[in-house]
């Protein structure tokens, strides 16, 4: 079952290149917010996986409850910070 | 028996972000991007937790139950910051004066 996890791992990684454009080149800074709202998701996933390879979930799962808190504090903070910035729309063309 | 179900939950969780993340590349629009953001990466997640949590809760001791529940409160807790952090980012765009893609 380990081999089976360090596949699901290995693919929950590849899928993490996908929002990774959108947070790279996204047109808007709000795109670039969704962009790495998503891939922090999968890090919460991706972090039990890890501790069940390394056989110590009970550590990991403490990392992965900070990393989800830490990952909505940050969209939050960010997306109060940018409503207020002048030009967003004029960015998008 | 349970590691076939663990099998299912997780793979179907896997199609789910799968389909979230290629939502996010190839919408044309902002708020059309939100949408598989909000909902696929939640439903996803659900279901790897899930799987994840059976697994580690196959075999009954006070360590791997508490881990089991831990899980658990991990999507409990993303089921409600994670539909409220993407209103948050409409809220932005709406007060940004974001316009909307229409079909040109």
């Amino acid at each position: 079952m380990d081999a089976w996890f360090l596949y699901i791992g290995m693919y929950l990684g590849l899928v993490m290149l996908l929002p990774l454009y959108r947070a790279i080149f996204g047109p808007t800074i709000l795109d670039r917010l969704i962009g790495v709202n998503a891939i922090g998701s999968k890090t919460t996933a991706l972090l039990i996986i890890v501790g069940l390879l390394y056989h110590r979930a009970d550590m990991f799962i403490d990392i992965a409850m900070a990393y989800a808190l830490l990952n909505f504090i940050a969209v939050l903070a960010a997306s109060r910070y940018f409503q207020k910035k002048k030009g967003l729309g004029d960015e998008y063309s | 028996m349970i590691n076939i179900t663990v099998a299912f939950l997780m793979v179907s969780g896997l199609i789910f972000f799968t389909g979230g993340a290629v939502g996010i590349l190839r919408f044309p629009d902002f708020y059309s991007r939100l949408h598989p953001a909000g909902k696929l990466d939640t439903g996803g997640f659900l279901l790897v937790m899930a799987g994840l949590a059976l697994y580690t809760a196959q075999e009954i001791t006070f360590d791997n139950v508490l881990t089991a529940a831990k899980i658990l409160l991990i999507v409990i807790f993303v089921f409600i910051t994670s539909p409220t952090a993407t209103h948050a980012i409409v809220d932005a765009g709406v007060r940004g004066g974001l316009g909307h893609w229409t079909k040109s």
